[in-house]
């Protein structure tokens, strides 16, 4: 097991190196002057100054020699400075990055438990009205666009029935729980209720594919001549479902969830912008708008740094449940 | 296959590609027939009218500048299914050009290129397009080559899989046998036969890059204003939510009902064709 870790660390070098010279190139391929662009009219009126900020950010220098520092940097945790705010990148984006897991990971935990509920239940059912609803729900989940599916729930459930905040984040969440310890349960209702609207909107879309895929794994697995034994030994059907079928009918389930997670890292960013949630996915966004290069590569470079680690811990996971998965 | 035959098929065995289908043609006939059904020009403003619910000759009510909001979502059609197209032709024309020939030739150029392929299914598709839109400016042209891009890896993983396994056919096997050269029994022997799984993923990518790009347009690096583009429409919606919600409502519902005719049609389609790519 050991020995498999360090040789899947191993060949993530390889990955890690493209996505970083795949984002350098990306935003440094960009047609025109980088300084005007990011600088405007003004910066370009006064070659001096061009001159300068280029020197400053290097960008006079032959493009592989631009990479090659750009990547000694990144190993030493540098992804440069804000062009806005100075600040450095990193620590710009280690502010938003806890806001932003804790809107992924609840929204995985919407996914996971109302898609594998949804999946076993319809399967467990099958051809009856739940199933029947349940996988047209998921077609519709499918093609719902989050932002809109968003904007109808926050005008539902925050503006015309008060029920939830409209926006922003209430409390972090992490800290909350803490707080529980020491018996002040205001800040997790405070941020719980914050978190409900983004984080369903977010998840549900995925809880849509989590179904569909829970079902039809749960269909194959429930024909198994084990699943006929379990039944034939007089188990109650609950014990048949969920601890001889399930569990092998969650192997497949749990590979799309590691590429969902990509999926809501990336939806985070539309999700962010509908509810004003302070995460990384608005500061791109503002640092797009705002032409602040080394902030939106920072931001990109860490997302994918986050999805690749997040894959390599559901490959992980497989041996957990399935031990017939050898780690070679 | 008798038309009878086909019908009862789709009717009975296949009724989403028929749903689907259905709700796709309708939005081309109206998206082919805007100037004919629009009662307005979809950027006239009429600022005494501003954020109208269904009024008089407005039949889904007005936006902030008094515009139809109707004709708006008409010719929002042509876009959406324009970008849909498109994206879906870049993704799937480059990504089976990369699958191919890796496929086809192996070796040291397959595993370039798949290791590439990999690099980029490591940055999320949506982050990926975010990038390259920064990257080349804003804009729906820009948005479509960001959409089709992020998607190439899909489809090169999807073709280099299925020439594969068509290579050791013995049809395959005797084109080169009798001496074809590797470029012809690629073009002529291998690109038919894994042509099916590719229209059957693009058909259900369809929806995914409308809801892409349109995702994009929401965030401000899509269409411009005036464009009537849905997900702009949508994005200058909220600011109205509490006053006039119907401004952001109807423009979802289309992207929604456009999407929706995409992926059950789709579905349908892979249902008929390949249902090993059944997930």
């Amino acid at each position: 097991m050991f020995e498999y870790v360090i040789r899947r660390l191993v060949h993530l070098v390889p990955v890690v190196l493209g996505v970083s010279l795949m984002v350098f190139l990306i935003m440094h391929l960009t047609p025109g002057d980088p300084v005007a662009l990011m600088f405007g009219l003004d910066a370009a009126a006064d070659p001096a100054l061009m001159e300068s900020i280029r020197g400053e950010l290097g960008l006079d220098r032959p493009l592989h020699v631009q990479y090659l520092r750009f990547l000694g940097n990144l190993a030493r945790g540098d992804l440069g400075r804000s062009l806005r705010t100075r600040d450095t990148v990193t620590s710009e984006i280690a502010a938003r990055l806890p806001a932003t897991m804790e809107l992924a990971v609840s929204a995985m935990v919407v996914a996971i438990v109302v898609g594998v509920l949804a999946g076993v239940l319809s399967a467990a059912y099958r051809n009856s009205a739940f199933d029947y609803v349940t996988t047209v729900g998921a077609l519709f989940g499918a093609s719902m666009p989050a932002f809109w599916f968003g904007l109808m729930l926050m005008f539902t459930l925050a503006v015309k029935y008060p029920v939830f905040p409209v926006s922003g984040r209430g409390f972090p969440l992490v800290s909350a729980l803490l707080l529980v310890f020491q018996g002040q349960f205001t800040q997790l209702a405070k941020a719980a209720s914050h978190l409900v609207l983004p984080a369903v909107t977010l998840g549900l879309p995925s809880a849509a594919l989590v179904a569909r895929l829970t079902r039809s794994s749960m269909l194959e697995v429930l024909g198994q001549d084990y699943v006929r034994t379990a039944r034939s030994k007089g188990l109650a059907e609950r014990t048949v479902l969920y601890r001889h079928a399930l569990k092998n009918a969650l192997i497949p389930v749990i590979t799309v969830l590691g590429l969902q997670f990509g999926f809501l890292l990336g939806g985070a960013v539309i999700t962010e912008s509908v509810f004003a949630w302070p995460g990384v996915g608005r500061l791109v966004i503002q640092a797009i708008q705002q032409r602040d290069y080394p902030l939106v590569q920072g931001n990109v470079m860490i997302i994918a740094l986050v999805f690749v680690g997040i894959n390599l811990l559901v490959d992980l996971t497989y041996g957990l449940l399935d031990p017939r998965v050898r780690y070679r | 296959m008798s038309r009878k035959k086909l019908w009862r098929l789709l009717t009975s065995k296949h009724p989403r590609i028929l749903v689907g289908g259905s709700v796709l043609l309708t939005v081309i006939i109206l998206a082919i027939s805007a100037p004919l059904l629009a009662p307005h020009s979809p950027i006239e403003q009429n600022l005494r009218l501003s954020l109208r619910n269904r009024t008089e000759g407005y039949p889904l009510g007005t936006d902030e500048f008094g515009r139809c909001i109707f004709s708006r979502i008409l010719y929002g059609a042509r876009i959406s299914l324009q970008v849909g197209v498109v994206a879906v032709g870049i993704g799937a024309f480059i990504g089976g050009l990369i699958g191919l020939m890796a496929g086809v030739y192996g070796g040291v150029l397959e595993s370039v290129l798949m290791r590439l392929m990999d690099v980029m299914l490591a940055i999320p598709g949506i982050l990926l397009a975010i990038a390259i839109v920064a990257a080349l400016g804003p804009g729906m042209l820009n948005v479509m080559l960001a959409v089709g891009i992020s998607s190439v890896p899909s489809y090169a993983r999807l073709v280099r899989g299925s020439v594969l396994s068509v290579r050791e056919k013995e049809y395959v096997e005797a084109a080169q046998a009798v001496g074809a050269p590797t470029g012809h029994v690629a073009r002529r022997h291998i690109l038919p036969n894994v042509m099916a799984p590719v229209l059957v993923v693009a058909s259900m990518q369809m929806g995914s890059a409308i809801l892409a790009a349109a995702g994009l347009s929401f965030i401000g690096l899509g269409a411009q204003a005036p464009t009537p583009e849905w997900g702009a429409m949508l994005s200058r919606g909220r600011e109205f939510l509490r006053i006039a919600p119907h401004v952001a409502t109807y423009p979802g519902l289309a992207i929604f009902i456009t999407v929706m005719g995409f992926n059950f049609f789709g579905d349908g389609l892979r249902d008929l064709l390949d249902p090993r790519l059944k997930t």
